[in-house]
């Protein structure tokens, strides 16, 4: 630095500098504030509108009754609120073994060649529209039993959820630094011992979180449903019958032309929405608490 | 020539600078890089060590004797973390990686073919650089290693495990009223002994330490050292570090790496006032590295 500069100088070009750099933070600040607002625009209208058109229609009976037949008055969707929590619970009974597991082989054995190509196959179904899922599970489980049924839903879901759930589960296992695994094969664990004691205990609360994030997705969730679960307007309960669900029925009423079915599809919506937020506000619960134990 | 035990009497430490009486009381043979008459812990034999086509170690032979502590030194690179690393095989995680010669720990080789790798981390403990206690409780942490590999019976007998590791590792007054909360909870010092406690805790011979307080602030530093100094009586120690202050403090005898090779070994105050090689007093007055 010229020692011969003045002080006096030196604080005015760094002045000048200063309000620039200010008046940089500033506008990008700006801008980023208004694009998040923009994203939060979208889910308050969707709220104010679901709660305008649907919360009317929310009451006991909505929990507690079977829908009612045309024509008549009130009714519930309990059925289809029942049926939902199956169809996810039995989906993530299918689905997250499976998807943990390769999760887990991705991340610890994933360089070799079938690493790469389960990697490739996950990506691939992470993509492939649901609608082609409900259709494939149909061909094969459907047309296999001879009908519709909650498993054939189930297991549409679980073939949505598995890639979903592989690829998180492989992204917070790669994230276990790599002197935890070390600490535990420096004391004499073997491979297998490490990862299950001590890489999935660390990496827990972010496989939780992905496998939570994948329930609420495949909770709201139509297509796969379609020609798999189909509906039913009736309880039911067993594993091959068809079943309900709220997806279904927000469809079937909201296509239908009663205005009391309209005004029903609304808060089949709101408590669709409010189960996958339940969902959703677990998970938050889950990553601040990380590590707990016992 | 000191014996370990009335060595440790008359060096033990005063609660202040753990400190110096490396140099000060280490006694007074001739210096010379065969050891004292302690047994021979680990004997590296023409070591010579490759990743892929990258060679890290060249040719090592090098002593340690038991129950003393050997520090490690060099700049960055220069194949140290690689050697401690051999020891115990972590290295073998890593693909790619070849070798030639030998390291023998208690006269045994650390690479013959049918030698169990479990079974040799399980006698020798290892500390690393960044503290790495498990997601589990103090306790857990502890226990997790000698329940897995069946060294105790019953919760009592565990109980006084846990707790003799906790005594030894300097850290049981600080946490035996919260073994059962998290050891995350604990600060990077508490962790680090921890992670000492976790490896005393499978009975090894050998400890072998990976710059273990170079995250730690001075106070913690030198709660490590001090603990290093009291270990030496039961244990064999080869510690890595970047401060030569630190080598000069804790260890009895240190060795000299650069470039992948064993430049000079010795009697630490011999190698720190009187070095023969001239890359050794280059280093050592800090002429570079």
């Amino acid at each position: 630095m010229a020692s011969s500069t003045p002080t006096a100088e030196r604080q005015v070009t760094g002045g000048g500098i200063s309000t620039r750099r200010k008046l940089v933070n500033q506008v990008m600040l700006t801008l980023t504030g208004v694009a998040s607002v923009l994203v939060l625009i979208p889910l308050l209208l969707i709220f104010y509108y679901l709660l305008a058109a649907g919360a009317g229609s929310i009451n006991l009976d909505f929990f507690t009754q079977l829908p009612a037949p045309v024509g008549e008055p009130g009714g519930g969707m309990a059925n289809a609120i029942v049926g939902t929590l199956s169809l996810v619970l039995l989906a993530g009974a299918i689905g997250i073994p499976i998807a943990v597991g390769a999760g887990v082989f991705l991340a610890e054995a994933g360089r070799s060649p079938l690493g790469n190509f389960v990697r490739f196959i996950a990506d691939v179904m992470n993509g492939i529209p649901s609608i082609v899922t409900g259709i494939f599970v149909w061909a094969w489980i459907v047309v296999w039993m001879g009908r519709f049924s909650l498993l054939a839903g189930s297991i549409a879901l679980a073939v949505m959820l598995i890639p979903m759930v592989t690829r998180t589960t492989e992204e917070m296992v790669r994230l276990v630094p790599r002197e935890l695994r070390e600490g535990g094969v420096a004391l004499g664990f073997t491979r297998w011992r490490t990862t299950l004691g001590i890489v999935l205990p660390a990496a827990k609360s972010g496989i939780l979180t992905g496998i939570l994030v994948a329930l609420a997705r495949i909770a709201g969730e139509t297509a796969p449903l379609l020609f798999t679960a189909f509906g039913n307007p009736f309880w039911e309960w067993r594993l091959n019958e068809p079943i309900s669900a709220l997806p279904l029925l927000i469809y079937q009423y909201a296509i239908s032309p009663y205005d009391e079915w309209h005004r029903l599809a609304w808060a089949a919506s709101l408590v669709l929405i409010g189960m996958v937020l339940a969902i959703s506000l677990m998970a938050r619960f889950i990553i601040k608490n990380p590590y707990r134990d016992r | 020539m000191e014996n370990p035990t009335a060595a440790s009497k008359t060096k033990k430490p005063a609660s202040n600078p753990a400190t110096k009486m490396a140099i000060e009381h280490a006694d007074d043979s001739p210096s010379a890089p065969a050891p004292d008459k302690a047994r021979l812990a680990i004997e590296a034999r023409a070591f010579s060590f490759w990743y892929g086509s990258t060679q890290a170690l060249d040719s090592i032979d090098l002593k340690v004797p038991e129950r003393r502590v050997t520090a490690l030194i060099g700049p960055s690179g220069c194949g140290k973390s690689t050697f401690l690393r051999s020891i115990n095989r972590m290295n073998d995680l890593i693909p790619k990686i070849r070798h030639e010669g030998d390291i023998l720990l208690e006269n045994d080789s650390v690479y013959r073919a049918d030698r169990d790798v479990v079974q040799l981390r399980k006698s020798v403990g290892m500390v690393f650089q960044k503290s790495n206690p498990f997601p589990k409780s103090i306790y857990q942490n502890v226990a997790y290693g000698p329940r897995v590999n069946g060294l105790v019976k019953g919760k009592r007998e565990m109980d006084a495990l846990v707790e003799s590791s906790l005594r030894q590792a300097a850290l049981w007054d600080e946490v035996k009223d919260r073994l059962d909360s998290s050891a995350l909870g604990l600060s990077g010092g508490q962790q680090q002994r921890l992670c000492i406690a976790r490896a005393l805790a499978v009975s090894p011979e050998v400890i072998l330490m990976d710059e273990p307080a170079s995250a730690l602030d001075p106070i913690a530093t030198q709660k490590i050292e001090e603990l290093i100094y009291e270990l030496k009586n039961d244990y064999t120690i080869l510690i890595v570090t970047h401060n030569m202050q630190q080598a000069a403090r804790v260890s009895d005898y240190t060795a000299f790496f650069f470039m992948g090779r064993l430049i000079e070994v010795g009697r630490t105050e011999e190698l720190f006032t009187n070095p023969v090689e001239e890359q050794t007093e280059a280093y050592i007055t800090g002429r570079f590295g």
